[in-house]
């Protein structure tokens, strides 16, 4: 992980065009998005949008500043990577000519724990999740032997115990008074 | 009750206390404009000529009352023609709600007669918007519209209404608006820090922008540089918020500020930012603005602490509040060799100012319409060296009374911005323009002529766009790129024709006449006054520049 490299962590409403605003919003402060992604949460009018970033100390707190200006976005929240669990899909498909790609691929799957949800006669399709660098590690073991496709999620991104996004809602109310901004 | 959305629409203005909209009627907003018909006895109607027009007249009646500007266009080339108008408010955090119709709901996505995606296009612009397409949030939209334009920093807000929306019907039922806006609370162990750097600074000085004239804080802003005895200097958009004549005003700061300003603060230890955000018009070169001083930014936007310029400590909320705070806290009088300093400085030949009184030139003619004008009228400028000459020589009398486009710098925004601050005060509007900036929106004049405004337009014509021209004279060999206007516009008899007056002046010694006859005219006058397209704006630091660089004379 580089040391520039970070995580945010939102809950915005569940709007038609929310995302669209975001991902607007980085473009045009000349911020980098590296992975997004969304999805509703445990309540269907909230959504939860993971960012994975990377940029100095300037671009992390202008970006959540200018993030919790948007009338959509609740919680913006710049997560403590050593506090928050990480994980990525993979869906990847791999060419097999014969017995022995087939097998040492099959091998590989087993030791990275990851699952076969397709086979034909010419390929087979690969689900994994893990952390970044568990789903490179399994591409680049893949690479050599042919790969046809592959799609990746983004990572999304949840805290370990009591670290709880929509906690910090109340907490930004309290302090502000009324969500003028 | 009832109602439908044209009639919710019509409404949801009279609970926010709206009495004046501008705008422009089309296919889409024939609903809204059919109840606008049924209440005309108590929302006036402006239509202009031209839907940017509509925009910028709402934008300099905000900017002049208070209140939130409205302007209400239709759909596709109507919405299109707001887009310069809200880039303006919103870099210049005007309160506005625009409001434009759309095409019918299954129609939208079709490239159907009309039909822009207009939440798309105004996104970056807006502090927020919306597209309605049930008719039964129109009200809680509308309503949050207003909240959102008005409250924190002001920007504008778009409510795109498709025509099937305008047209269903549901429940309404008024609800009075909250009296006051609750303000965020000061973090007191901000307040703290920053009363402590204060007391600490040796060589305070206080820097205000647009922030001041928005939260109306011209009385505390100089109680606490009178309590403080702090040298004072503004951002352009901070002009008007403190009168001129003030001892410890220095005047405006940046690419075309005064000397004695800048210099004092390139001598500073802190600089006491009130309500600005450091523009790169009024930094120049950001790593020496912040180098050997530290930076107590107030403003009520946290994302602006820390944007441009690195802030050592900060206050966030309503500037008024914060200043309010400071002087309770209890500070005291900078040293006395601070202030011996400053008005060293003052006096010093190179502070001060001035054009060449032997021909006709801009001072002239902006301080003898200063030395006429009454305290309750209302100046606006176009973009350009006019602009710069305006906010160099005028002397502003009373807050909200400098109406300029500052952030996006808008040539054309002045006959509309015009129109709307006659509209809003009732009080005679002068407007300073050029050759190229007045062309750019001079249909608007037929809108002025309509409503029989008590509007003076003073047009300073040197057949160029002198401000590039200016750059060209200066940093490009004096190459001038389509600069030079071989225009034949009769101003005089173009003033005419839409059905204004219209004066010549080009004899420096009838200055004071033909104003004086134009100042006092009913209905709108152009006075045309012919300068030298060689007249510069000076001093000036250029871009990235310090003090050290500023060029005095040209």
């Amino acid at each position: 992980m580089e040391k520039d490299h970070f995580l945010l962590s939102m809950l915005v409403n569940n709007e038609a065009g929310v995302l669209t605003r975001i991902s607007g919003l980085f473009a045009r402060r000349g911020f980098n998005i590296d992975s997004l992604s969304v999805g509703e949460t445990e309540n269907s009018s909230i959504s939860r949008i993971t960012i994975a970033s990377h940029g100095d100390d300037y671009f992390k707190e202008q970006i959540a500043l200018q993030l919790r200006k948007l009338h959509d976005v609740k919680v913006v929240e710049l997560m403590d990577l050593g506090s928050t669990v990480r994980r990525e899909l993979l869906l990847i498909k791999v060419k097999i000519d014969d017995t022995t790609s087939r097998s040492q691929i099959l091998e590989a799957v087993n030791i990275f724990r990851a699952k076969i949800i397709d086979l034909s006669p010419v390929s087979l399709t690969i689900e994994i999740t893990g952390e970044k660098t568990k789903l490179e590690a399994f591409i680049e073991y893949l690479t050599p032997y042919g790969v046809s496709e592959l799609c990746r999620t983004g990572v999304t991104a949840i805290g370990r115990g009591n670290y709880i996004l929509k906690t910090k809602i109340n907490e930004e109310e309290n302090s502000n008074g009324e969500h003028v901004l | 009750m009832k109602l439908t959305g044209a009639q919710i629409v019509i409404e949801a203005l009279l609970e926010q206390g709206v009495d004046t909209v501008f705008g422009y009627p089309g296919g889409t907003v024939l609903n809204i404009y059919d109840e606008l018909y049924k209440a005309s006895d108590k929302i006036r109607h402006i239509i202009t000529c031209h839907e940017q027009g509509a925009t910028h007249a709402a934008d300099g009646y905000a900017r002049t009352t208070g209140k939130t500007g409205v302007v209400i266009a239709t759909s596709g080339p109507g919405a299109t023609n707001t887009v310069t108008g809200l880039a303006n408010a919103y870099l210049d955090s005007t309160p506005l709600v625009a409001i434009t119709g759309n095409v019918a709901c299954p129609l939208i996505g079709r490239d159907t007669f009309q039909e822009v995606d207009i939440t798309g296009v105004t996104m970056p612009i807006t502090k927020h918007n919306y597209i309605v397409k049930d008719v039964h949030r129109l009200a809680a939209v509308l309503r949050e519209a207003f909240q959102i334009a008005s409250s924190g920093r002001p920007g504008p807000v778009l409510v795109d209404i498709p025509k099937d929306v305008q047209a269903a019907v549901c429940d309404f039922k008024r609800k009075p608006v909250p009296a006051s806006k609750r303000l965020e609370k000061i973090d007191p162990a901000s307040l703290e820090k920053a009363v402590k750097l204060i007391k600490d600074s040796k060589k305070p000085f206080i820097y205000f922008g647009g922030g001041v004239v928005i939260s109306d804080a011209s009385k505390e802003l100089m109680e606490f540089a009178e309590k403080l005895g702090a040298p004072m200097g503004s951002s352009m958009m901070g002009l008007s918020a403190v009168p001129n004549g003030h001892p410890l005003f220095l005047g405006m700061t940046g690419m075309h500020g005064r000397f004695a300003a800048s210099k004092v603060l390139s001598l500073s230890d802190l600089i006491i930012a009130v309500g600005t955000r450091f523009s790169d018009r009024a930094t120049g070169n950001k790593s020496e603005f912040s180098k050997n001083r530290r930076i107590l930014h107030i403003d009520i936007d946290p994302a602006e602490v820390g944007k441009n310029i690195p802030a050592y400590a900060s206050l966030i909320g309503d500037v008024k509040q914060a200043l309010r705070l400071l002087l309770e806290a209890g500070i005291e009088k900078a040293s006395g060799s601070w202030r011996e300093e400053v008005e060293q400085i003052k006096s010093m030949p190179d502070s001060h100012l001035g054009m060449d009184m032997e021909k006709l030139n801009p001072q002239a003619i902006i301080e003898d319409v200063c030395r006429q004008s009454e305290d309750d009228w209302n100046i606006a400028t176009d973009v350009g060296q006019h602009q710069m000459w305006t906010a160099q020589y005028y002397k502003f009398k009373r807050p909200r009374s400098f109406i300029t486009s500052g952030g996006l710098g808008t040539m054309g925004f002045g006959m509309g911005a015009a129109i709307g601050a006659a509209i809003g005060t009732g009080k005679r509007t002068v407007l300073f323009t050029s050759d190229g900036s007045f062309h750019m929106n001079m249909n608007e004049m037929a809108t002025a002529v309509s409503l029989n405004l008590p509007l003076t337009v003073i047009l300073m014509n040197n057949n160029a766009l002198g401000m590039v021209r200016q750059w060209q004279t200066m940093f490009y060999g004096s190459r001038y790129s389509q600069t030079t206007l071989n225009r034949q516009t009769d101003y005089v008899k173009l003033a005419e024709a839409f059905g204004a007056g219209g004066i010549r002046l080009t004899d420096k010694d009838k200055i004071g006449a033909v104003l004086a006859e134009a100042l006092a005219a009913k209905g709108p006058v152009l006075v045309e006054a012919v300068i030298d397209s060689d007249e510069k704006v000076l001093p000036m630091i250029p871009p990235g520049g310090t003090i050290n660089d500023i060029i005095l004379k040209g």
